[in-house]
């Protein structure tokens, strides 16, 4: 035998992730709580959520099609319908088609191809683009709905849907409602407490998602099980969920012990708003978040404490886009500054 | 950080920090019985089977030679000699090509064996622990002993290295973390006498007190066999450790089995430490207890493409080829073939390449096997390469250097702690090739530092021209100006006489 292949370096083995394998094991965690949300919001849910996703590949194709570096390998990598499910988990449900489309532009031709692509984008495409609508479109942003679940004598249609979403027909008002944040943020503009607040809300069932709010707000716990099976699978550390969870609960529960009355328990900041999506989903997007453990410890803590103090000072209700986008900034930093010591670096050799 | 492995077997797994798990594919082979490759009829001996000098020879062609008899003597303080593999005759002394991917030629001697397989005579000593410890080392640098697992360093000069710097401890790398491989986990298991005697031989040579034998708790019958062997010396600890890529790494097995790090800027024996691999104790065992030289090895064969994988002893000098064949070939036309393991293994050119003291295993690897081979895609910057690397370095970011060119800029990252144990390049979803991004990278940079060398000598050399170039001017113009000097002088001193002597007639007249 004389012709060998061509000499190839080692190492000649491969584990056989892929980045299409971690996009879809993201997805499948994603699916229960979405399904969930679904079955909640019903047929508006669904059609916003197509609209998004698709708007998501459509631009993708077109982005890469523009770089000249098309085919099909790079975009069923998934992570455009990934970044597309993540923004449309942020959306009120019963929005109108275009916040889907103009979403789906910001996130992924502003926030990911501006930057080069997949890969080299500094800010979390699916933050990017739910800030960028929250902005610019306050209104529809924040028009909330009570669950109206798939079916339900009271929901709308399939027809109906379809006119909520597609031809701006305003969403009956007997179905607008508050999410647990937005509602105890209004209630403090009139001088209510948030203790009161929280008690004046029907709270029953709400760690359940039971309670107006985005996908991603709803179902907490099941979006709680999917970061659980990511962590299982190593898809993600525990780093970024255990410090965000933790910077967003600490000063949470100081605050509720100092004054109740001002500030929302550690608990309700926790099962409330994107908490657990932001924690298991959001911030620990492997392009925008740091490489090394201590880095993510940080970037974790920022984030969850960012949250908090939006949530309670500023005058947005929910503030994880916000928190994440401004800790994504710090990232380089983070990541120069925690480099880990080198095996035989910096320590006496004699260590027994 | 304390030795993980004196710590209880359930948490040494949680503490060691990096690693992958590739397949090991190491059964059934591990478990079949050792078979001899009958004698080729060419052995190919490579003057340079070891980091060093290449040997120099001292027979000729057509020459008669003894199994042993030395062909090719130590050639300076780091060279390992070359001894026949079998007895024959020296048919020629040539060049051919080298177990190395380029394929090039290196000088070899082709041994033509007579088939009586010949000893020359020995006379080992009747007991070597009488011997000084710098007469065993003698012994086995005679012996052409080099690393047998794959680094092919003179053990002779390191031994001499650890006696002189009184290293505490010897490791006994019997790791074989290489997937596939499995000639030590067999050589342990067929000869734990031998390299327990081999073992206590190396703690003489260094006068050293205690060696630790690392092997991966995947080997549970070597393990056992070790032990075993070893229960009459207290000064021989096995300690399993946990199967882990890449345990067999000598900075590793280090860590893991006394807590210590190798330093950057030194090398094992600075943090008291000496390590020899099981295969190369067991050489050591053959030199000394019976004078025998090292002409031959256990060769794993396997692969996906091989018929009948095995365990294979194989004289020094066989050809990869003669290795396939007795294994019954090849069943597929295999994507690679490689010497070493699957992780750190070079690619071979042709399979006409010998075997030599280095070679832990040849592999005939199948597509399936090395993966797709997909086109690297773009970082997503998942840092698994980071959670894997043994070194604690930053893959995604030193890659991220050299793309744009800047080795400099992964060097100050730490490129040269890389020991390129192709962790990251395994674990990578975008099967970027960062091992070997970095392998060109190393070289960049030593290609830098030659060039710098290179410049920076030329200069002074130009320096040293135009300085000397000044000088002579001077010292041109100096003896020129000397001259003049003294031709006024001798100009001055005439026209002095002249005056004299006119001034004399002038005053004679005036006498007159």
């Amino acid at each position: 035998m004389s012709t060998l292949p061509q000499p190839n370096h080692a190492p000649h083995a491969h584990s056989g992730l892929k980045v299409s394998r971690i996009m879809a094991t993201v997805m499948l965690a994603l699916t229960p709580a979405t399904l969930f949300g679904f079955a909640l919001f019903g047929w508006p849910s669904i059609l916003l959520w197509l609209v998004t996703v698709g708007s998501c590949m459509v631009l993708e194709v077109a982005c890469l099609r523009l770089a000249g570096r098309g085919g099909p390998k790079t975009l069923w990598d998934g992570s455009a319908l990934l970044a597309g499910w993540l923004l449309a988990m942020t959306l009120p449900p019963f929005a109108p088609w275009w916040i889907g489309v103009v979403g789906a532009f910001a996130t992924i031709v502003v926030a990911k191809h501006a930057y080069g692509g997949l890969g080299q984008n500094p800010f979390n495409p699916a933050m990017v683009g739910r800030v960028a609508l929250l902005i610019s479109f306050p209104l529809p942003m924040t028009t909330w709905v009570q669950p109206s679940p798939l079916f339900a004598a009271s929901s709308p249609s399939l027809i109906d849907s379809l006119h909520i979403v597609f031809s701006g027909t305003p969403v009956p008002d007997a179905l607008t409602s508050a999410t647990v944040l937005g509602h105890v943020k209004a209630e403090a503009t009139r001088g209510i407490d948030a203790l009161q607040a929280v008690l004046g809300l029907q709270m029953d069932g709400s760690g359940l998602g039971w309670h107006a709010g985005s996908l991603g707000e709803t179902g907490t716990l099941l979006i709680l099980a999917g970061g659980l099976f990511l962590l299982a699978r190593r898809i993600i550390t525990w780093h970024i969920p255990a410090s965000l969870l933790a910077g967003l609960a600490l000063p949470a529960a100081i605050g509720h012990a100092v004054a109740p009355e001002q500030f929302l328990s550690a608990g309700a900041h926790l099962t409330a708003g994107a908490a657990m999506l932001g924690a298991f989903f959001i911030a620990t997007d492997l392009v925008t978040s740091p490489a090394t453990s201590a880095g993510r410890l940080i970037f974790g803590f920022g984030c969850g404490l960012l949250t908090w103090v939006i949530r309670t000072f500023a005058g947005f209700p929910e503030g994880l886009a916000f928190a994440v986008l401004l800790m994504n900034a710090g990232v380089p930093l983070i990541d120069r500054y925690t480099r880990p010591r080198i095996y035989g670096h910096g320590q006496p050799a004699k260590a027994s | 950080m304390p030795a993980v492995a004196t710590l209880p077997a359930w948490l040494q797994r949680s503490l060691i920090r990096w690693g992958v798990h590739p397949d090991d594919h190491k059964r059934p082979v591990a478990d079949l019985p050792v078979e001899r490759l009958p004698l080729p009829s060419r052995l190919f001996l490579p003057l340079q089977q070891h980091v060093g000098a290449p040997a120099r020879p001292v027979v000729k062609i057509g020459d008669h030679v003894l199994k042993g008899q030395l062909l090719a003597e130590s050639a300076a303080n780091i060279s390992a000699p070359v001894h026949a593999s079998t007895s024959g005759r020296i048919v020629d002394i040539t060049t051919y090509p080298a177990p190395h991917p380029s394929g090039l030629e290196q000088p070899v001697m082709v041994l033509e064996p007579d088939g009586k397989d010949r000893w020359i005579d020995t006379a080992p000593p009747a007991d070597p622990f009488a011997l000084p410890p710098t007469e065993v080392g003698r012994m086995v640098s005679a012996a052409g002993v080099v690393g047998m697992g794959g680094a092919t360093f003179p053990s002779a000069v390191k031994l001499a290295l650890g006696l002189r710097v009184q290293v505490e401890i010897l490791i006994v790398n019997g790791g074989e973390c290489e997937p596939y491989l499995s000639c030590d986990d067999r050589l342990m298991r067929d000869h734990a006498a031998g390299v327990v005697d081999g073992i206590r031989l190396a703690l003489h040579a260094i006068g050293a007190q205690e060696a630790r034998v690392g092997i991966e708790n995947n080997k549970p019958e070597a393990i056992a066999a070790m032990q075993q062997a070893a229960a009459p010396f207290p000064e021989v600890r096995i300690m399993p450790v946990p199967a882990q890529y890449p345990m067999g790494s000598d900075k590793q097995l280090i860590q893991v089995l006394t807590g210590r790090e190798v330093p950057f800027d030194g090398r094992a024996a600075d943090a008291g430490v000496l390590v020899h691999n099981v295969g190369t104790c067991h050489a050591i065992h053959q030199a000394v207890r019976l004078g025998r030289p090292l002409v031959e090895r256990l060769v794993t064969v396997s692969g996906g493409a091989v018929r009948r994988p095995r365990n294979v002893v194989a004289p020094i000098g066989a050809t990869a080829q003669a290795l396939f064949d007795y294994c019954d070939g090849l069943a597929s036309a295999p994507a690679r073939v490689i010497m070493g393991g699957p992780m750190m293994g070079n690619p071979l050119a042709t399979t006409a390449s010998p075997v030599i003291k280095g070679t832990s295993g040849l592999l005939a690897l199948t597509q399936e096997e090395v993966g797709e081979g997909e086109r690297a895609g773009p970082c997503i910057r998942c840092a698994s390469c980071v959670s894997v690397c043994p070194m604690n370095l930053l893959p995604l970011e030193m890659a991220a250097h050299i793309r744009s060119d800047d080795p400099d800029g992964a060097f100050q990252l730490g490129l040269n702690d890389c020991i390129g144990c192709g962790c990251c390049s395994y674990v990578c979803p975008s099967a970027i090739p960062l091992s070997h991004y970095f392998s060109y990278a190393k070289g960049a940079l030593a290609a830098n530092e030659r060039a710098k060398l290179k410049s920076e000598s030329i200069k002074k050399l130009t320096t040293a021209r135009l300085e000397r170039q000044e000088r002579e001017a001077r010292e041109k113009a100096e003896a020129a100006a000397r001259r003049k000097a003294e031709r006024e002088a001798a100009k001055a001193r005439a026209a002095a006489q002249a005056n004299a002597a006119t001034a004399k007639a002038a005053t004679a007249d005036v006498n007159a």
